[in-house]
């Protein structure tokens, strides 16, 4: 078999086969039963609480968790603010990198908090080393933030009626002592040994070969890859993200880049089924989720590996498939795997440049982060595939006659206008931004010339992506995007700020007043949810929902691309 | 919210210091193990460094050729071209980097011209070429170096590095270490 495609197969085995004992030791580190790292951990996490001011074993209720979380957030913005606009003076700022202005800084800050990681600066010479510092942080915590949110989900989700509902503090400092950071830890040793550099030397200059001179950029990369991509940040450490030879250096760490960002998005789905005792759903859920990664991934494959066709006729051999964007070690196959992988999971790190893939290939990461849910980000992709089985249970529930119940919780039309104004939300951003940005350049392009790299239909879906990635919190890009003007840097901004907190909000009201609610025993009546009928309806929501409120923008993008190769 | 505003900014302090301060610093101490001390892997040769990773631009008809480059391998800056597979101006480009090498390369098929060569990486760094593009310019350098063929194929499959362990990836050839080696040949 193909050496490139046997790469690609094995790197996604060894995620599932990771992701199925993790999901059980994150399991267990949700519901506080003991596990190997408590010895070390156990005074860790204590003085966490000491030096915070913190009661861990204070329950709260769905309200108290969102206060809580919010607070922490808005602490987290006006403190990145600060540091992203006073680069200059503050220390670890050996190339004399600039302070960043208001707007960028308000884009950078949120897109870091909101774990997106949409960059509109270049990493080698638009932030300083304590910027990179923040920016670890906000990697750790923001991932965290997700974690422990769904942690909350999770035991709403239990059969017991309560409002108490564990506590926030606790479970986020857990969640990033516990998981991201030991994890971390072990990958970026693992890319420190294989030629990625963790240095606070600033640019170094060297004279090649030929004799040109010319400077070479690093910093502590490492440190900052592993929780990129652990947490599904995808923030890139260089401009060019994981496609630099230094954030990447060979096939070895492209794997374990790859296979580090899928790990919790999996991993988490069986953590689902080891805190509710569930395990058969939690295999439906993964199931279902897989079988929409698997149907935009095969074409994207197919497509890159074929290469240009425009350029094929050129009479040129295009055997490695489509090369333009990408790096040879890496190759298009695993190339197009991670770009797929990048977009159904929030990372939006890339080894490649997604401007550059074919129409088709461009389509599928862009519906990968309308959809968003197909593992999606850490925790938060979970939360979006909840409101999808709340809207397959209600659907179920009418098309058979039966009260709608998912769990043995009933569900009422309170928690269904949330749950629809949810599903709603994302499009609505994602369209409205693009008609607007659509609309100023159709009027004035020759004042917005500098915001497209590609003219045509190309250009449309340079705006459409970078939207999409913004809702999405995903923070990948269309990178010929002229984005760092008012424009783009406020207008993402909010958009990541709504995309954000909303679909958190909205799932845990919904778990919130369910959990409230009295528990129906099963009976013979009951809407099994564990069944492959049922993941089937939830494939088929997500496929309508999706494929009516995108197919007409993506048709006026990549698909009259495609129809335009002759 | 006013009572969680206190622990809020507290929490903030500690994971600061936790994530941004004692995480970066044990990695600092693992990469004091790691080759070149964490800096980076070079590579020495007659009392110059470069970086192994690091792509060079090699435009010299004496050298192999590195791939077009957005960047044009200046590693202050990273990136890649960011253009479309329709965009015209940039099909345009792809012509007229095949044209040039045919030029340079007068030997050869035009067929025998594999994609990497003429189109630009995603990092504007990228180290490597394939070996069909090492391979398609033995021919110039031979000539220009009154060097046997044979040999430069041989030295290219010394280069050449397989795929890890053999079984996973591409077959490619880092271009900085085959001039190197192209060098010392005499």
């Amino acid at each position: 078999m193909n050496t490139e495609i046997l790469g690609v197969i094995l790197m996604y085995a060894m995620v599932v086969v990771l992701a199925i004992p993790l999901g059980r030791y994150i399991g267990k580190v949700f519901i506080n039963e003991k596990t190997w790292l408590d010895k070390i951990l156990n005074p860790v996490d204590k003085l966490f609480y000491k030096l915070s001011g913190i009661n861990p074993d204070n329950e709260m209720n769905w309200k108290q968790h969102l206060v809580a979380l919010l607070t922490l957030n808005l602490v987290w913005f006006l403190f990145g603010m600060f540091v992203l606009m006073n680069m200059t003076w503050l220390p670890f700022n050996p190339d004399n990198n600039p302070s960043m202005s208001p707007d960028l800084a308000f884009n950078t800050s949120i897109s870091f908090i909101c774990n997106t990681n949409l960059q509109h600066y270049s990493g080698e010479t638009g932030i300083s080393y304590l910027g990179q510092l923040v920016l670890i942080l906000f990697q750790f915590i923001s991932a965290g933030t997700g974690i422990a949110i769904t942690a909350v989900v999770f035991f709403a989700m239990k059969e017991k009626t309560t409002h108490k509902l564990g506590n926030f503090y606790f479970l986020f400092v857990r969640s990033c002592t516990r998981i991201l950071f030991p994890i971390s830890l072990i990958v970026a040793i693992l890319l420190v040994f294989n030629g990625t550099p963790m240095t606070f030397e600033g640019k170094d200059m060297i004279t090649n070969l030929q004799g040109d001179t010319v400077r070479v950029s690093r910093g502590p990369v490492a440190a900052f890859v592993a929780i990129k991509h652990l947490g599904t940040n995808g923030g890139g450490f260089f401009g060019a993200n994981s496609a630099h030879p230094l954030e990447n250096p060979n096939y070895f760490t492209n794997a374990i880049e790859i296979i580090t960002q899928m790990l919790i998005p999996i991993a988490m789905v069986f953590a689902l089924g080891y805190v509710l005792k569930r395990r058969k759903l939690a295999w439906v859920i993964f199931g279902v989720m897989t079988i929409g990664f698997l149907m935009l991934l095969i074409p994207t494959l197919v497509t890159e590996m074929k290469g240009n066709p425009t350029i094929t006729k050129m009479g040129i051999s295009q055997t490695m498939g489509s090369m333009e964007g990408k790096e040879v070690r890496f190759g298009t196959a695993a190339s197009a795997y991670w770009s797929i992988a990048t977009t159904v999971i929030s990372t939006g790190s890339i080894n490649s440049m997604h401007d550059s893939y074919m129409p088709i290939s461009g389509m599928n990461q862009m519906l990968g982060m309308m959809v968003n849910c197909f593992y999606g980000g850490v925790g938060v992709g979970f939360l979006n595939f909840y409101i999808f089985i709340i809207l397959a249970v209600f659907i179920s529930g009418l098309m058979v006659g039966r009260t709608p119940e998912f769990l043995g919780k009933k569900i009422e039309a309170k928690e269904m206008k949330i749950a629809m104004i949810i599903a709603l939300l994302h499009p609505l951003l994602i369209l409205v931004s693009t008609a607007i940005s659509s609309y100023l350049y159709a009027h004035n392009p020759t004042l917005y010339a500098g915001w497209l790299n590609n003219p045509g239909y190309h250009g449309y879906s340079e705006m459409l992506y970078e939207f999409t990635s913004s809702s999405a919190n995903n923070g990948s890009g269309f990178e010929g995007l002229g984005d760092n003007t008012l424009f783009w840097n406020i207008s993402c901004g909010i958009v990541m700020i709504l995309a954000r907190y909303l679909p958190i909000i909205g799932p845990v009201a919904i778990a919130g007043i369910l959990a409230n609610k009295k528990y129906i025993p099963e009976s013979a009546g009951t809407l099994k949810t564990d069944t492959a009928t049922f993941g089937l309806m939830v494939f088929a929501v997500i496929a309508i929902l999706a494929a009516l409120a995108f197919f007409p923008a993506l048709t006026l993008g990549p698909i009259a691309e495609f129809f335009s190769i002759k | 919210m006013k009572s969680d505003i206190i622990p809020a900014i507290r929490l903030t302090i500690v994971c600061l210091i936790f994530f941004a301060g004692i995480y970066t610093i044990v990695i600092l101490g693992f990469a004091q193990l790691a080759p070149n001390k964490g800096k980076g892997q070079i590579i020495t040769q007659n009392g110059k460094t470069y970086y192994a990773n690091v792509g060079q631009s090699f435009t010299n008809d004496k050298y192999f050729y590195s791939r077009p480059s957005a960047v044009a391998y200046n590693a202050a800056g990273s990136g890649g071209s960011n253009k479309g597979p329709t965009n015209p101006d940039y099909l345009k480009d792809i012509q007229s980097r095949i044209d040039t090498f045919l030029v340079h390369n007068p030997d050869i098929k035009k067929s025998d011209i594999p994609a990497d060569i003429v189109t630009a990486s995603g990092s504007g760094l990228d180290p490597d070429i394939s070996v069909e593009a090492a391979k398609v310019q033995v021919k110039r350098i031979a000539k220009i170096r009154n060097i046997q063929e044979d040999d430069l194929q041989k030295l290219i499959d010394q280069q050449t590095e397989k795929p890890l362990a053999g079984l996973l990836g591409t077959k490619k050839v880092n271009v900085l270490r085959l001039n190197l080696a192209l060098d010392n040949i005499k």
